[in-house]
């Protein structure tokens, strides 16, 4: 049951053009397990969650999200396989023209499949923002925000319907490393308190790490490490190249790997 | 030889292929946003806030160019009058120009250099910014959103800005009959009013909602179009603003033709 995929993509091939940037790629994401996409700039990263999402639909292959073929879909009908999926998108992409309670009340009054009763929207709304540590920042424009805030309140507004599946593209990019680490630690928060699927794309290794092998301690409110058995969350990792899946496997098999390109990304750390 | 000239023929095609798909784009959003003006949802509070933009913010430029237009028509065609002994007639020539022609086209270009251009490097920084599929990814068609808002609120406003265009433009040549020409206030209305016809009124309505269309649909589209970062706005801003103008001559022109 819990093995049932909530992500598949079948031979996925996305063509801009001549340039394939996803060629041909195959994976399967089950319920409750973290994703890790390690890949270069341009390797396609951004490209795989906007097909996860339906945004970008495949030249060829399918895509199924929650058991649904979600390639065949006409947009309307796209909606709703959308609400239960989170998208924090690479440069936060809020709405400039929008305060921060509205960016993060915009899906519950515009989602028509989610009902969330008017009078309860705002009330909610609060208490996500409170969620990602972003109480009383309501009523400021993104703009007033700084780069980290700002990405706490797109995983707020992303978070805010609590999907199943959340999609963090780039969530540390162009951060200070504290920063970075604060947001990471936020995105196991989200996974270990609400239990959704999880998938990262990052080019940074430590966010990697600590994605696999920290969990959220509740009664303490910080990270702290999850040691292999029954604590451990079940992480896998990926790594694209130029659109091509060109390993998949847990932190030790990637950690064993001779590949110039795979081991680049490990050997950064230190 | 045979395969030469089949080369040439599909070295031909290629060239027409990125304009015969951006034609087919347009229309595919024009049809979208058409649909979307009577499927729900409908975004009232986003009409409002567009008519203000586009509407209200250009009443002053409006005011001026309708203003000065009136003036110069009126001392242009005074002089040219006045060889046929005719000068007690421009209320009429300055009433027709401006109904039929003038206030509409330059009206429309006067949105087409603000508005059209406005809504392009609005639309173009949020698809840059991923906004547009953020607001795909949260539930809401940007078409919907974005599109159809700003065409209903140009064509709800460009009719009435051009009437106002018509009517300072008027009263612009009236101020050059009066102190310049001559001629009596009497005089410069009642044959000003005398000179329009139902058609007249009927030209000079129709042109500013269709050329509405063309500036509405050309700023979004461009702006939707937008790729490649500040730079990639910037394009879309200037393509659409020419676009546009190039777009309301061409209409003018086929309209025009309809009524004379
Ligand atoms: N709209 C587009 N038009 C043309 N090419 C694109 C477009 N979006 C992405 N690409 C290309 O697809 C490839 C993968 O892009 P992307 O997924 O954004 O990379 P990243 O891994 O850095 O997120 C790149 O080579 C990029 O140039
Ligand atoms: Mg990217």
């Amino acid at each position: 049951m819990s093995d049932e995929p909530i992500l598949r993509f079948e031979n996925v091939t996305v063509r801009f053009n001549d340039v394939e940037a996803l060629s041909s790629l195959s994976f399967q994401a089950v319920a409750g397990e973290s994703r890790v996409i390690l890949g270069a700039a341009g390797s396609g990263k951004t490209i795989l969650l906007k097909t996860a999402l339906g945004l970008i639909k495949p030249d060829s292959g399918r895509v199924f999200a929650f058991g649904k073929e979600i390639g065949a879909l006409p947009e309307r009908d796209l909606f709703q396989v959308r609400s239960r999926i989170g998208m924090l998108f690479q440069e936060s992409a809020l709405f400039d023209s929008l305060t921060i309670e509205e960016n993060v009340a915009y899906v519950l009054e515009n989602q028509k499949s989610i009902s969330c009763p008017p009078a309860q929207i705002y009330p909610r709304v609060a208490e996500t923002l409170e969620f990602v540590e972003l109480g009383g920042t309501q009523e400021k424009f993104p703009s007033e925000l700084s780069g980290g805030m700002r990405r706490r309140a797109a995983i707020a507004r992303a978070a805010v319907t609590e999907p199943p599946l959340m999609l963090y593209d780039s969530p540390t990019a162009g951060l200070d490393p504290i920063t970075a680490h604060t947001i990471i630690a936020l995105l196991i928060k989200e996974r270990d308190v609400k239990r959704c699927t999880t998938l990262v794309v990052t080019y940074r290794y430590q966010d990697g790490n600590l994605i696999a092998n920290f969990r959220y301690n509740p009664k303490q409110g910080n990270l702290e490490p999850a040691f292999n058995g029954t604590g451990r969350a079940r992480t896998t990792f990926m790594v694209l190249r130029e659109g091509r899946l060109v390993f998949e496997g847990d932190q030790d098999r990637l950690e064993a790997s001779t590949d110039p390109y795979i081991t680049k990304f490990f050997k950064q750390r230190e | 030889m045979v395969a030469s000239k089949f080369g040439d023929f599909t070295g031909l095609l290629d060239f027409l292929k990125e304009p015969a798909a951006a034609a087919q784009e347009f229309f595919l959003l024009t049809g979208r946003a058409l649909r979307n003006v009577v499927r729900a949802p409908h975004y009232a509070d986003d009409i409002v806030l567009q008519m203000d933009t586009i509407g209200v913010g250009s009443l002053v430029v409006v005011v001026f160019v309708g203003f000065f237009a009136g003036v110069v028509m009126a001392l242009q065609m005074s002089k040219a009058l006045s060889s046929y002994g005719q000068v007690g007639r421009t209320g009429m020539i300055v009433a027709i120009t401006l109904v039929r022609e003038l206030g509409p086209v330059l009206t429309a270009l006067m949105m087409a250099g603000r508005n059209a251009s406005g809504i392009a490097s609005e639309l173009g920084s949020m698809k840059v910014t991923e906004q547009i599929d953020a607001m795909r990814a949260l539930g809401t068609d940007p078409i919907q959103k974005l599109v159809t808002p700003r065409l209903e609120a140009t064509c709800i406003m460009l009719p009435p800005l051009t009437v106002i265009a018509d009517f300072v433009g008027l009263f612009g040549g009236w101020l050059i009959a009066e102190s310049y020409l001559g001629l009596s206030t009497r005089q410069y209305w009642d044959t000003a009013w005398q000179a329009l016809g139902w058609m007249d009124v009927a030209e000079g309505l129709i042109k500013p909602f269709v050329f509405a269309f063309a500036i509405a649909l050309i700023g979004c589209f461009y702006g939707l179009r937008a790729s490649g970062g500040t730079q990639g706005v910037g394009k879309a801003t200037t393509n659409a603003m020419v676009a546009a103008t190039v777009l309301i001559f061409v209409l003018d022109v086929m309209l025009t033709k309809l009524f004379v």
